[in-house]
């Protein structure tokens, strides 16, 4: 068959998120976060999980003008193309991961519907992958949340050198990270699904000289 | 502890965020078919190991997990240039 016309890709999506009377439950709910939380109010380092998000990764070469307009205006917002750099748009934020790969990150619910919407209206080369289930999100902060992060991350946290919107792609104890800067004492890590545990026992421990108090909500 | 610059991050990172990826430049057989068994076990086994400069390619494979080309020296770890993939080195052994 030599004359095989270009064929429009079929891409299946399916949505991950089960029925509604199966509960979702993040890499950490055996941890009981909602019961640490109730036990300790006052420390040096604050944790919370922002559980269920939903995450799409996508990659297009962003020198493709048309294309990159075209997922712009379905996304919402500007990818951003400044390396490490982050972009929110309402509850939509978007970051640089590599000169052409973003993580986007949106509510649980609404990962499915913006993949659909994705794949119906941009028309190109590009790859949109739902990897919603294998990651979770710990938003750290607090008047000792730096020193709690330079015991775990080989990268500098001077505010100098790792402003807010910053992302940084990097290790935490030696397990892949998504770090973010969100203002001058948070900062939002998005980590493995399973390093969840790990990470979570790590950082009681790093975070013990300052006391570790759990928010939950 | 090697300082490495990401020039796709377009930062220094510590090592630990790297993988090492043996000699840069290394050309795959065109017609693999058509290689002599010498040809075809020096494009697969056979490096350079110089004592000073070398050409290595590199991966941030925990950062933007692309790869790129370093030059440097064996003897004193001197990362003397980073280079993209498809560009080359301005800094050679003489
Ligand atoms: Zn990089």
């Amino acid at each position: 068959m030599s004359d095989t016309a270009v064929e429009t890709p079929n891409v299946m999506v399916m949505n991950q998120l089960p029925s509604s009377e199966i509960v979702g439950e993040s890499p950490l709910h055996h941890a009981d976060l909602a019961s640490a939380a109730a036990t300790k109010n006052e420390g040096g380092v604050h944790l919370r999980e922002n559980a269920l998000q939903g995450f799409l990764t996508l990659r297009l070469n962003p020198e493709n003008k048309d294309l990159l307009a075209s997922a712009n205006a379905v996304l919402g917002l500007e990818l951003p193309t400044k390396p490490l750099s982050s972009v929110t748009e309402g509850a939509t934020t978007a970051r640089w991961m590599s000169p052409d790969e973003w993580l986007i990150s949106v509510p649980g619910e609404a990962a499915f519907d913006l993949e659909t919407a994705f794949q119906e209206k941009v028309d190109g080369h590009f790859s949109l992958v739902n990897s919603s289930g294998g990651v979770t999100t710990l938003v750290v902060s607090g008047e000792h949340v730096v020193e709690m992060l330079k015991k775990s991350v080989p990268y500098d946290f001077h505010i100098s050198e790792f402003p807010a919107g910053k992302v940084v792609s990097t290790l935490f104890a030696k397990s892949s990270a998504v770090i973010r800067r969100l203002d001058e004492q948070a900062f939002e890590l998005i980590i493995r699904r399973s390093f969840a545990d790990y990470i979570w026992l790590w950082i009681q421990d790093a975070s013990r000289e300052y006391g570790l108090v759990i928010k939950n909500d | 502890m090697l300082h490495i610059y990401c020039p796709h991050c377009c930062e220094y990172r510590e090592e630990e965020e790297f993988h090492a990826k043996g000699q840069a430049h290394i050309v795959r057989p065109l017609d693999p078919d058509a290689c002599t068994d010498q040809e075809w076990g020096e494009f697969m086994y056979f490096r350079k190991n110089p004592r000073g400069i070398h050409h290595e390619l590199w991966v941030h494979a925990a950062g933007c997990r692309k790869f790129f080309n370093v030059t440097r020296n064996t003897q004193t770890y001197e990362i003397k240039e980073v280079y993209k993939v498809g560009e080359k080195p301005t800094i050679v052994a003489e």
